[in-house]
């Protein structure tokens, strides 16, 4: 295990206690919400903030725990921003050398050293560029390469693409990505871009107050969402309920049939927004799950409409209930045809419906 | 002018009628001349003095005049000293100013209230605070004179010290307020990448810290230039030793205003000179 860290430390309104581990080659992402701690493990990582408790150790080497603390000069690490926070008075060039120089290497060897990263990065040509002359993308490449070019055992990428303008975020994570496939220390990235998590890191960590509130490979979270947060990142729609038998799940919108189940007890049940039909009126067809719902919002992503829809509760054959309904969420991904034909629009009346197989219940 | 003005009808949806004032044609003007009468009042204050020095020399004496075995030994005397009070700004000051940047809390805060002091201070009780420890029952005077028998009152050592009093405060100001706005992230940055605390000063802060450094020293040199106060107090008025080109600009204006007028000249130009060249490099 390279990287072994569990920061524990407080900002102004919370505190942090978040673990992290990486082997050697492999990309961590840390996602959560903003204010969720996540940039603070991270400067605790770098040895930007100081550990309360917990520990920070490196092939074994302890950098920090509660009494310790090495200096961020003293560090192996590489830092890579939102915002490139390049030496605007140096060249690319001289930006990429300074970490070296700093380190002891001649003027020389630090400058061939910054080229050979600004060609592997395929900017080699910007070499003597100013910040000032470089695109965004471009200075946030250069910014990569400095970041790499001491040999830090742990590279630390704070929200590295979120600054970027649409059109030059897939650039420059596909460069992100092909670099640290060959990169041979940990890496942890610190995002809200589920995307960015997704396309780099073997690892997912979800932050939220400070805690994790789930973790695991990529295709796992992606299938098994263990919370609320969780579910909203990878688009799908998650309810938490108690499993009394093998083929449905009680929750707050009323019992939801699945595919079929093995376990009892606390559950899980998720289904993506695609597996959700629209219906104008109570449909008569095989659908095992069809609520009662109002449209809350409706939105256009390409040919794909997402609507927001609130759930009513599940009828009890008494009239007292809310008008406000339960207050659970769905979210329904239907095709701009349908958004037309069903007449959508916020306060829109209709069901909708899931059929069995695409409910997926696994133990909470 | 009609009695009720009639607003535009989609105005008059969503404007209420109270804020509807009668359209009257003086009021941009009459505005407009309390701005522009007292703004050029405020420029002729400042630019006829210097018109006026222009019209009162007497050019085809100029040469002769600043040859005068007055005014080479003052301008010179003013050259050295105020060089040298830079330089002691640069030195001493850059530290200081990079240190109070980069503190927080009260120390800091009292700290800099109380280099603020000789900005507001009236330059002649600078000059009896420095006799008052330079001299020679002062604590640090009486020591030099006993220990070392050195006497710092009326040399030129006094009117750097003198003229160090007056700018140093301005120096510290500018070259702290520039240091404060380098984005902290940055000087993160470089620490990360292995730089120690000395090197991040010097390789990433004093660089991008360069123009408010600049500036300070340009501002600390007016202000030694012009220093009168605190160098007659302290160092007195000797020709050639003490004597810099704004004493020596009193002291002529007494006996042959012509040589006052064309040391006068002399000093702007050269302070004209100064801000010429750091403007468009260093200052906006």
């Amino acid at each position: 295990m390279s990287l072994d860290a569990h920061v524990l430390a407080h900002r102004a309104t919370f505190g942090v206690d978040i673990a992290l581990r990486a082997d050697d080659g492999e990309v961590l992402a840390v996602l959560g919400p903003n204010g969720a701690g996540k940039t603070t493990a991270l400067h605790a990582l770098a040895g930007l903030v100081r550990l309360d408790a917990g520990h920070v150790r490196v092939d074994g080497t302890p950098w920090a725990d509660a009494h310790h603390h090495v200096d961020p000069s003293q560090r192996a690490v590489g830092m890579l921003s939102a915002d490139h926070l390049l030496f605007p008075h140096l060249t690319a060039r001289a930006n990429v050398a300074f970490g070296p120089r700093s380190r002891g290497a001649s003027r020389a060897a630090a400058h061939g050293r910054a080229e050979r990263e600004l060609d592997a990065l395929g900017i080699g040509d910007l070499a003597d560029r100013r910040p000032a002359q470089l695109s965004h993308g471009q200075a946030q490449r250069v910014a990569l390469a400095r970041a790499l070019a001491t040999d830090p055992r742990l590279l630390l990428l704070d929200e590295p693409l979120s600054a970027l303008d649409p059109a030059t975020r897939p650039q420059v994570r596909a460069t992100l990505a092909g670099r640290l496939r060959e990169y041979r220390g940990s890496t942890v990235v610190v995002t809200h871009d589920p995307l960015d998590a997704l396309t780099l890191a073997d690892h997912l960590v979800f932050v939220e107050g400070g805690v994790v509130v789930q973790e695991g490979s990529p295709a796992d979270v992606v299938a098994r969402p263990r919370d609320p947060y969780v579910a909203h990142v990878v688009g799908l729609n998650l309810y938490s309920g108690t499993a009394s038998d093998g083929e449905s799940v009680t929750t707050r919108i009323g019992p939801v049939v699945t595919g079929g189940h093995d376990h009892r007890g606390p559950s899980w049940v998720a289904f993506s927004p695609g597996a959700v039909a629209l219906y104008p009126e109570p449909p008569h067809s095989s659908v095992r799950n069809v609520w009662p719902a109002v449209v809350e919002s409706v939105e256009l992503v390409g040919q794909t409409a997402r609507v927001r829809l609130e759930v009513d509760p599940p009828a009890t054959g008494e009239d007292d209930r809310a008008p406000g309904g339960t207050g659970a969420t769905l979210v329904a991904e239907v095709t701009a045809g349908s958004v037309a034909s069903l007449r959508l629009h916020p306060g829109t009346h209709l069901w909708a419906g899931v059929k069995a197989i695409e409910a997926t219940a696994y133990p909470r | 002018m009609s009695p009720t003005p009639t607003p535009a009808p989609d105005a008059a949806a969503t404007v209420p009628d109270a804020v509807h004032r009668r359209p009257s044609a003086w009021r941009p003007r009459a505005s407009r001349a309390l701005l522009v009468v007292p703004a050029a009042v405020a420029v002729a204050l400042v630019v006829a003095p210097l018109l006026g020095l222009l019209a009162g020399t007497e050019w085809a004496e100029l040469p002769a005049r600043l040859t005068d075995p007055v005014v080479r030994p003052a301008l010179w005397l003013s050259l050295v000293t105020t060089v040298a009070t830079v330089l002691a700004c640069l030195l001493l000051g850059t530290p200081l100013a990079w240190l109070l940047s980069r503190a927080e809390g009260r120390t800091a805060t009292w700290l800099r209230a109380v280099l603020t002091v000789p900005v507001v201070l009236p330059p002649v009780v600078g000059g009896v605070a420095l006799l008052l420890v330079y001299g020679r029952n002062g604590l640090v005077g009486g020591t030099l004179l006993e220990v070392f028998g050195v006497r710092i009152p009326f040399t030129p050592v006094a009117v750097v010290l003198a003229q160090v009093f007056v700018s140093l405060p301005f120096f510290v100001l500018a070259a702290e307020g520039s240091m404060r706005g380098i984005d902290r992230r940055v000087l993160d940055v470089a620490a990360t990448l292995g730089a120690s605390p000395a090197r991040v000063l010097l390789r990433v802060a004093l660089p991008l810290a360069a123009p408010g450094i600049a500036s300070g020293a340009a501002l600390a040199w007016a202000r030694a230039l012009g220093e009168f106060g605190a160098t007659i107090t302290f160092a007195g008025n000797f020709p050639g030793r003490t004597q810099t080109a704004p004493l020596a600009v009193y002291v002529a204006l007494q006996e042959d205003p012509q040589t006052a007028v064309a040391l006068s000249l002399a000093l702007l130009a050269v302070s004209v000179l100064v801000l010429g060249l750091l403007r468009g490099r260093w200052m906006r």
